[in-house]
Parts: C-alpha cells; structure tokens; sequence
C-alpha cells in the first residue's frame, strides 16, 4: 500500500470523526474556542504516532490472547507523557481541557487503530497511518472550534472578527451548541459524499455506510 | 456538599452526558431501542458505582501513599478493564440470566469514558468514601435517563421524514442538542 493512500485514508476517507463517528466525547467537549480544538488535535496526534510506532515494533512480542490489555497499557503510557508536557509548559491549556487530556486513554479510535493498522503493519506505514488519523481529527476538532467560536464569541483565534455591534450567541458555546453543530457539519459532510458519489460509482460504499449508521 | 445536592446535580443540573460530554460513544451507539437502552443503562450503573469505590481506594491507600499519583490514568484503566473482565465472568457462572441480558454491553463498557471520567473526577473534587458512591450513583443514573430519553425519541424517526443527508447520527446529535438545551433549563436548581 502506498504512503500517501495510507495518509488520505486517515485524513478523509475514514475521518474518525464524520466518517466513522468515534472518539467524540472530547470533540464535543473541548471545542469552545478555535485553539483549544487545536490543542486537543495536537495531543491526540502526538498520541496516535507514539502509540502506533511502539505498537507496530511490539507487534510480534505481544501475545495475541491479551494484545487489548497491552495496547491499552502502551497508549496510557503515552497520554501520561503527554499530560505532563502540557502541565509543564502550557499550563493554561492543561487547565482548559481538564480531565480530556487522560480521557484520551478511553478514545476508541486510538485502540482501534491500534488494533486495526499498527499490529498488523511494519513502522513507517503505522507511523503514517497514525498522522494522518490524527491530522482527521484535528481537522474536524478545529473546524468545529472555529464554528463555535466565531458565532458563540465573535473571533477566531482570540482575534475579534465582527465589529463591536455582534451580539454573540452563547448557546455555540454551551454543550447544546456542540451537539447541533457537529449535527449540521456531519449532515453537510454526508450530503458532499453522496454527491461526490453519484458522480462517482460507489453506491455499495455508500449502502453500507447508511447500514452501519442504522 | 451532601448526598442529596450530589444527586441532584449529577442526575440533572450537570448531567454527565448532556453538560459534561462523557459517554457519548453509548449515547449515540446504543439508543436506537428502550430494550437495549435499558439494558446498557443498568451494566452502566453497575461497572460506574463499583469501579469508583475501587478506584477510590486504589488511589487513597497505593497510589497516594507512596507519592505515585502520576501513574493514576494507567493504573485507572487497568483496574477498570480487569474489573469489567471479573463482573463478566462472575455474572457468567453465578447468574447467566443477568449474564445474557447485560452480556453484550460490558465488554462495551471499558471504553465507555463515563467510567474512567467519574473515577478521576472523584479524585479530582477530593470527595469521602460516601460522596464517591453517590456521585457514581447519580452520574450512571443520569447517563441512564439521558440514553433511555434518546431511545424513546429515536424509535419515532422510523416514521418521521428525515432529509437523506441528515438520517442516522446527525439528526441524532442534532436532537442531542435540542435535549440539552432542555436540561439547562436545570441549571440553578443546585
């Protein structure tokens, strides 16, 4: 398989998020601003690539009765590292993303990459698999914190956009404006695919993506 | 705090699944019947009330008692997988009519962020052996009235028309959304 095929595969083709909708608790929950969605991606990746690459080099130590236990082991180790860094050197994003940083531990989609790519494939191609997994989720997770930001606050990154006249609409940043946000961009990200599909010949990809929803 | 406001404000006012974002893979995965609704709600109950008072005293007298509170995600995890391995095999032998019922949604449970999110929190707003188990109580109980609500809105989509793009998981969250905005209604009770 080819690196970049593997790359796109993470980044679009099956998003975490929009595609195989897992690992959304700490989507949701952290992307009151543009930066600190940014954040959450940047820890995710850093623990997808470490977790991937120590995976892949076990992969025919560990044995197959209780591979589960040992990869959760593996990325735990990781989301420690991980959480330490943050509370050392950005102490104000550790404080906004709070009990998210461990609860990486419990994102699925980290295990089942584990489980699906890295204990299956050599290194490089894990590492990859991981980025571009990573880099979907970050995109998603930014793109939301954006959103949310721009209507529930008036900037985007901390920069004010609109003049001193917007009212900013709170409720984008309370949970519920999550929740309808995601809704939407999730709806409009299915309505692009069925297009591009029709285009396309991959209505079987498609039939079977509605199955699994159902 | 006492028992009562703790209750109160976990089942409504904060609910975990509405305010608080945890155990949002259920929420969506499993509401499409009250049957199943129901039945993830108990194991939840269960594993979340049994894994806090252990964690609770893991952390209390191991991991505090010898300076180790940095190791507090592996070692949370680790308990809470090898418990719902032992909830599941003692259900299995000791009584199989549970076991079938709750089987399927255990070993679901382990990455069910509830779980490991009550655990730490717990530890988090330094709360006593008491408190603990209501929080866990009142967090299982909430997640279990929020799925359950899904469930019963859910199994009306089936003769609702839904436009195609937004069938399945985004009319779901959109709906979410719309509950949430319900229970901030809550908010100021506590």
């Amino acid at each position: 398989m080819k690196l970049s095929k593997v790359f796109f595969n993470g980044l679009i083709k099956e998003n975490t998020i929009f595609v195989q909708v897992i690992g959304m608790c700490a989507l949701l929950a952290v992307t009151t601003s543009a930066i600190n969605g940014l954040a959450m991606g940047i820890a995710v990746i850093a623990v997808t690539v470490g977790s991937n690459l120590v995976i892949s080099i076990l992969r025919k130590v560990i044995p197959d009765k209780i591979r589960i236990p040992a990869f959760i082991v593996v990325i735990a180790t990781f989301v420690t590292v991980v959480e330490m860094f943050m509370k050392a050197y950005t102490p104000d994003l550790y404080k906004a993303l709070g009990i998210f940083i461990p609860l990486i531990v419990v994102n699925c989609m980290i295990l089942g990459r584990a489980e699906a790519f890295a204990s299956k494939n050599g290194v490089i191609p894990s590492i990859v698999d991981g980025l571009g997994m990573g880099l979907g989720y970050t995109l998603a997770a930014v793109l939301l914190g954006i959103i949310r930001e721009l209507i529930g606050a008036g900037s985007i990154f901390g920069f004010q956009i609109f003049g001193a006249g917007f009212e900013p609409a709170l409720i984008f940043i309370m949970p519920p404006g999550a929740f309808i946000i995601l809704g939407i961009l999730m709806g409009l990200f299915n309505h692009l695919r069925r297009k591009q599909e029709k285009a396309g010949e991959k209505e079987e990809v498609l039939d079977e993506y509605i199955y699994n929803i159902d | 705090m006492n028992i009562f406001t703790i209750l109160i404000s976990t089942i409504f006012v904060n609910n975990y699944v509405f305010a608080q974002f945890l155990g949002i893979c259920p929420f969506l995965g499993v509401s499409n019947k009250t049957e199943t609704a129901t039945g993830m709600g108990i194991a939840v109950t269960f594993v979340v009330t049994l894994s806090s008072v252990i964690t609770y005293v893991v952390h209390h007298q191991i991991l505090a008692r010898f300076g180790l509170e940095y190791l507090q995600t592996i070692v949370f995890i680790l308990v809470i997988a090898s418990l719902v391995q032992l909830v599941e095999m003692f259900l299995k032998k000791s009584s199989p009519g549970l076991y079938s019922a709750l089987g399927v949604y255990l070993p679901l449970i382990t990455t069910n962020c509830i779980v490991l999110g009550v655990a730490i929190l717990n530890i988090d707003k330094e709360y006593n052996i008491i408190q603990t188990i209501f929080n866990a109580l009142g967090a299982s109980i909430g997640f279990a009235i929020a799925l359950l609500l899904m469930a019963g809105i859910r199994e009306k989509f089936e003769f609702s028309n839904i436009p195609k793009p937004l069938q399945g998981f985004p009319i779901s969250l959109i709906t979410a959304g719309l509950m949430s905005i319900a229970f901030l209604g809550f908010s100021g009770l506590v």
